[in-house]
């Protein structure tokens, strides 16, 4: 089991340094920081002595390992484009987006697992059809387009909720929260239902297939034969049984919803790390952009890693092999 | 028992009153494309920085709607000897922090504005010493006589010595210093306005200064300050009613917000110029299928590219009438702005003449740079300057791309990487001499001037008029210098000028505001019904 671990924590660095590899080499492809750090009348002198500073004059491999050797020591550097120390920075975002994902993920879930149901249930219901067709929509518009189209109906036409930001947020310890306000609350819905509504429809269709076919099997015939009402058979027995897979990928999805939060908030003008991002990629924020890749890389490196874990504590199998393994 | 009927009507009272002050309360909700990253008055001279600083800060001068220079913490100016101004300052103006000001606050910074972390060293760049005479008096001294030594006294703001020497914001703050700067985050200046609270991507808050040397003539009690940076987003923030003002708006969007009822988009002229700029200075095209030549160096071809150009189309369908074709590299109205020049005419035949007498009867082949998201609808204007000189047989490869891209191969630092290319340029001191000494004149990295002349156009009488006009005293004497550079770079065809683009500002009825033609949003001309 340490072992175990240990190899994997490993594995987890590589990924994570090949990772910042990888994108710092991007950097040389998103243009040059000084012009958006300078104005139009700033002599080349001048532009020259800040890129000598910042060591953007330093071959490829200087810059890297200047960055690796600091990033182990916590430190981040300083973002161009918001003169303050990157951690700082992320850390102040960060909320922002995990309640944003949270709240995108938890609508998925309930609403996903609901309709996956009622229309694994009703398959030939005239509902059933209709949540088939707007799913197959939300699948296949783009979540820039959701956005806008949700902007357009809630806040331009209705004027029911806000069309960009967050409203008000109460400061808990370093911790800005939307959720104790109502202003908040009402800036959430548009943002979480766009970030959601992809996995929703995954979420869904997992579902109602997953029950389509637990509903075939024999233990749910026998079950029928016992004359158990529907609800216990259905909730019971059939659900509980599709759940599994569901969790799982429920799990590795919550990653991506955070990594891909970087639309959503773009559209709503939401101030999480997402929007930091798209900024510093306009900003050719070099620090910002490593520092936030590195961070999500992190992110699905110790998501998987759980998973995995899960999986050696939920299923004997895995243990029995090890050791049986190790025994011969 | 009796204490808690006082709390309740206590309560009561301050609910009263929480329901009645916004009734009163005008609060000013203004959206713009970008954040404000940092409110350091001498870290970035950029427009939208310095416009949005002057609503905090102040300089010696400000500007008029019309743009006029003004007293602001001067209240006089004079040459006294060529190279001596005496400037009388303004009494008893303090800073938002109380901290009054005087010559001292001056002195640091002119010092600090010209210091090496600084971006304003041109703005004060001809100043040798600022010598305090009294509190309220001080001399400023320069290399030599300097015509428009104030002109961009506006934008130089005065940051409180006492103040900064208390918050530790002697240097001003960069981003190679690797720490955080006091002045990043926070503001302390003698405007209209002071800073609240900041969230960069998020609500910026600022109020009145009620201690405002000046007598206010807004009506405002807040301003909430909140970048929006999609295009569509921040339309519709506008036609929600959720703010006052968004700017900058598409021009394809303008009948729109004019429609909604509520709403109407505000247009007018800006002072930054749109122009073409040719590689002159190399030997060879690098991307043409011309060798051993640059026909870019022949005025004919320069001519013949200018003429093939129908600016009328370009402002009727690119810009939707949202454009003033211009004859001239600056915008009318600027110091020494040349009003008798006009276009050579679009004239596609003239152009294949000119093209033939050069010896290119079957044209050439060039690639043409241009950005596309700097400028209004910069890339659709590339696009239709390709249509047109492909027309008179100049092949052009397009390469549009986005802006750091662009300016990386472009500028000085990617080695001047182009062979034609569309640029925009304001000159901040509303003077042909900014436009002449950036773009016209040789350059030359020794002094810093020329820098941004990037396709190399180099003409020794204009090199030397620039100087003078430099050192001219004489106004009329002055403005004959300039209307003479004027007209040589537009008998060489230096450059190929296209227009001015207009400002679009989308903002909510009962919203009373100016809009300057330098794109400064000025806070302090803002009255809402």
């Amino acid at each position: 089991m340490l072992a175990f671990i240990v190899r994997r924590v490993l594995q987890s660095i590589i990924v994570m340094l090949v990772v910042a590899l990888v994108s710092f080499s991007l950097f040389n492809f998103v243009g040059d920081p000084i012009n958006n750090m300078v104005g139009q009348e700033t002599t080349q002198q001048q532009r020259e002595q800040l890129r000598e500073e910042l060591g953007l004059n330093d071959p490829f491999a200087v810059q890297f390992a200047r960055f690796v050797g600091n990033a182990v020591q916590g430190n981040f550097g300083i973002s161009y484009r918001l003169a303050r120390p990157v951690d700082v920075v992320i850390a102040e975002r960060l909320p922002a987006t995990l309640e944003l994902a949270f709240v995108s993920a938890l609508f998925a879930l309930v609403v996903g697992v609901a309709t996956g149901v009622y229309t694994a249930l009703n398959r030939s219901g005239i509902i059933s059809r209709v949540i088939m067709t707007i799913s197959l929509i939300g699948v296949s518009l783009p979540t820039f387009l959701i956005g806008i189209l949700l902007i357009w109906v809630f806040a331009v036409q209705l004027q029911w909720l806000p069309s960009f930001g967050r409203g008000d947020v109460v400061d808990l310890g370093g911790w800005r929260t939307g959720f104790l306000t109502s202003s908040g609350l009402k800036a959430l819905i548009l943002p979480a239902i766009t970030l959601g509504l992809f996995q929703l429809t995954l979420i869904m269709r997992l579902v109602r297939a997953e029950m389509l076919e637990v509903l075939r099997t024999d233990y749910i015939k026998f079950a029928r034969a016992r004359g158990l009402p529907d609800r216990a058979i259905n909730f019971g027995h059939a659900l509980k049984n599709t759940l599994v897979p569901v969790i799982t990928i429920t799990g590795l999805q919550l990653g991506s919803i955070i990594a891909f939060s970087i639309i959503t908030e773009t559209v709503f003008q939401w101030p999480g790390v997402g929007l930091l991002f798209i900024n510093a990629i306009q900003f050719v924020d070099i620090p910002l952009m490593a520092a936030y890749l590195v961070l999500i890389a992190l992110f699905f490196v110790v998501i998987n890693l759980l998973v995995d874990l899960l999986y050696y504590a939920v299923d004997p199998r895995l243990r029995f092999d090890a050791s049986t393994a190790r025994g011969h | 028992m009796r204490l808690g009927r006082a709390l309740v009507s206590s309560v009561a009272l301050g609910i009263v009153l929480a329901f009645t002050a916004p009734a009163e309360a005008k609060t000013l909700r203004y959206a713009f494309q970008s954040s404000i990253n940092s409110f350091d008055p001498h870290a970035l001279n950029e427009t939208f920085t310095l416009g949005f600083h002057g609503n905090i800060y102040e300089g010696l001068t400000r500007r008029t709607p019309d743009l006029e220079i003004e007293p602001a913490l001067a209240v006089s100016w004079e040459m006294v000897e060529p190279t001596r101004w005496r400037v009388k300052l303004r009494e008893g103006v303090t800073f938002h922090s109380g901290h009054p000001f005087t010559a001292d606050d001056v002195i640091f910074s002119f010092e600090r504005a010209s210091s090496d972390a600084s971006d304003m060293n041109g703005k004060v760049g001809s100043i040798v010493e600022v010598v305090k005479v009294d509190d309220h008096t001080v001399d400023f001294i320069t290399g030599a006589p300097d015509a428009i030594l104030h002109a961009e006294w506006d934008t130089w703001y005065i940051m409180s010595k006492p103040w900064a020497e208390e918050v530790g914001a002697l240097d001003v703050a960069s981003v190679a210093a690797d720490r955080e700067h006091h002045t990043t985050r926070n503001a302390n200046g003698t405007g209209p306005f002071r800073l609240v609270s900041y969230d960069p991507d998020g609500q910026t808050i600022l109020e009145p200064f009620e201690d405002w040397w000046d007598e206010p003539e807004h009506n405002l009690s807040r301003v909430v300050f909140q970048p929006i940076t999609q295009t569509s987003t921040r339309v519709a923030a506008l036609l929600s009613g959720e703010v006052d003002v968004a700017e900058p708006i598409p021009l394809q969007d303008i009948d729109r917000i004019n429609e909604n009822p509520g709403t109407k988009a505000l247009t007018g002229p800006e002072l930054r110029t749109i122009f073409l700029g040719m590689d002159q200075w190399r030997d060879e095209l690098t991307y043409s299928n011309i060798k051993g030549k640059n026909p870019l160096q022949d005025q004919r071809v320069r001519q013949a590219m200018y003429q093939a150009i129908d600016i009328e189309a370009i402002h009727r369908v690119v810009m939707r009438g949202q454009s003033l074709p211009s004859a001239a590299m600056l915008a009318p109205g600027l110091v020494g702005f040349p009003e008798d020049l006009e276009r050579y005419p679009h004239d596609p035949d003239a152009a294949r003449a000119l093209l033939e007498e050069a010896g290119y009867p079957d044209g050439f082949s060039l690639r043409m740079n241009c950005p596309n998201d700097r400028y209004v609808n910069d890339e659709a204007i590339c696009e239709a300057v390709v249509a047109m000189l492909a027309r008179v047989g100049i092949e052009v490869d397009l390469l549009a791309e986005t802006r750091s891209l662009y300016f990386a191969k472009v500028l000085a630092q990617g080695g001047y990487d182009t062979d034609f290319y569309l640029l925009g340029w304001t000159p901040s001191s509303f003077d042909s001499h900014n436009v002449l000494y950036n773009l016209v004149a040789t350059r030359d990295p020794e002094r810093g001037r020329g820098t941004t002349n990037l396709g190399g156009y180099s003409n020794s009488r204009v090199d030397e008029l620039t100087d003078l006009i430099q050192t001219a005293t004489d106004q009329e004497e002055r403005l004959a210098l300039i209307q003479e550079a004027w007209q040589i770079l537009h008998d060489d065809v230096g450059y190929i000028p296209l227009h001015q683009q207009a400002l679009a500002w989308g903002v909510r009825d009962g919203v009373n505001l100016v809009q300057r033609a330098d794109n400064q949003f000025v806070w302090r001309h803002v009255r809402i019904d």
